[in-house]
């Protein structure tokens, strides 16, 4: 059943990705973004992410979305219909794109119990972390490792937003009380 | 098996999906949106070497014996990339409404062609 499930999202989330390079429409591309995400969140979940999906429904489809449309609103039109392109960046895309496919060969098949990212380090954070006398004591492992043995990585997360926050203020001019002069 | 393989595939199609949008595409909000498609394959790519088969969420349940939990590295790792990757999303929006301001298009070619009569006039100027 959840193979089932696996395979539906995953040929769904082709379908909307295809149809997003090909749309000219942008309020139409960035609605099918917010889908893509959705579907993402959704297949998160059955790959047992629950921390990862709530948070990409939230900001990937949610949060992502609005800054989308408000750039837009801002913006406010269609994308140009091109001349006659280039076949470069398809040539570059599918040698890319068999290059890595090449590399997959070797990768283990999906939900192997004996792959080597589950062989190290896992099975001491998931003993030790969690329950009355364990190191941190949420039962939550993603919690206990974000917040505790990874806690100086989040708070550096911290400052990779609040830098983001300054520039977007910076590049927009919010806050300022002269209004730039309009050109016209 | 065929299937054992099959997520990666997937996630590559996307990910050439996204690389496709922002090197063939010269509008700037399409390019983006191509990135953060990239961006959400990265994601699944992570995701799906995390899982294990049989496996339940990283959540201890207590008094439960011989559970299979699933890697929690992978998804502590995304956790922090989704909100980075949201972070430069926004950033990218604001250059993209500040070049509209300047040039009055979101057209790379088109930019780039303003620039070239620019500089070619500064040139002219320099030289008279």
């Amino acid at each position: 059943m959840i193979v089932f499930i696996d395979i539906v999202l995953l040929t769904l989330l082709v379908a909307t990705a295809i149809s997003l390079v090909r749309l000219r429409n942008l309020i139409a591309t960035i609605m099918l973004a917010g889908i893509f995400s959705l579907l993402s969140a959704c297949l998160f979940m059955t790959m047992d992410a629950v921390d990862v999906a709530f948070t990409e429904a939230a900001v990937g489809a949610g949060l992502t979305t609005v800054l989308m449309l408000g750039a837009l609103v801002l913006i406010g039109r269609e994308e140009k219909v091109p001349g006659k392109g280039s076949a470069l960046p398809l040539v570059v895309v599918l040698i890319t794109g068999f290059v890595l496919i090449y590399g997959t060969m070797d990768m283990p098949y999906f939900g192997s119990p004996d792959a080597p990212i589950h062989q190290h380090l896992v099975d001491r954070y998931v003993e030790k972390s969690g329950g009355p006398d364990g190191e941190v004591g949420p039962p939550n492992v993603v919690t206990s490792v974000l917040a505790s043995y990874r806690g100086y990585d989040t708070m550096g997360e911290v400052a990779v937003i609040f830098t983001a926050a300054v520039s977007v203020m910076l590049l927009l001019g919010v806050g300022f009380a002269t209004k730039r002069e309009d050109a016209s | 098996m065929i299937y054992g393989l099959y997520n990666y595939w997937v996630v590559i199609v996307l990910m050439m999906a996204g690389f496709y949008c922002v090197i063939a595409r010269a509008n700037l909000i399409k390019k983006l949106i191509g990135l953060s498609i990239f961006q959400t394959s990265v994601f699944l790519l992570f995701i799906s070497m995390g899982k294990k088969a049989g496996g339940t969420a990283p959540i201890l349940i207590e008094g439960a014996e011989d559970v299979i939990y699933s890697n929690p590295l992978p998804h502590v790792l995304i956790l922090t990339a989704i909100v980075v990757g949201v972070a430069t999303t926004a950033v990218g929006l604001a250059l993209v409404v500040r070049i509209n301001e300047e040039f009055g298009t979101i057209e790379a070619d088109e930019i780039l062609e303003m620039e070239g009569e620019a500089k070619l006039k500064s040139w002219r100027d320099n030289v008279d």
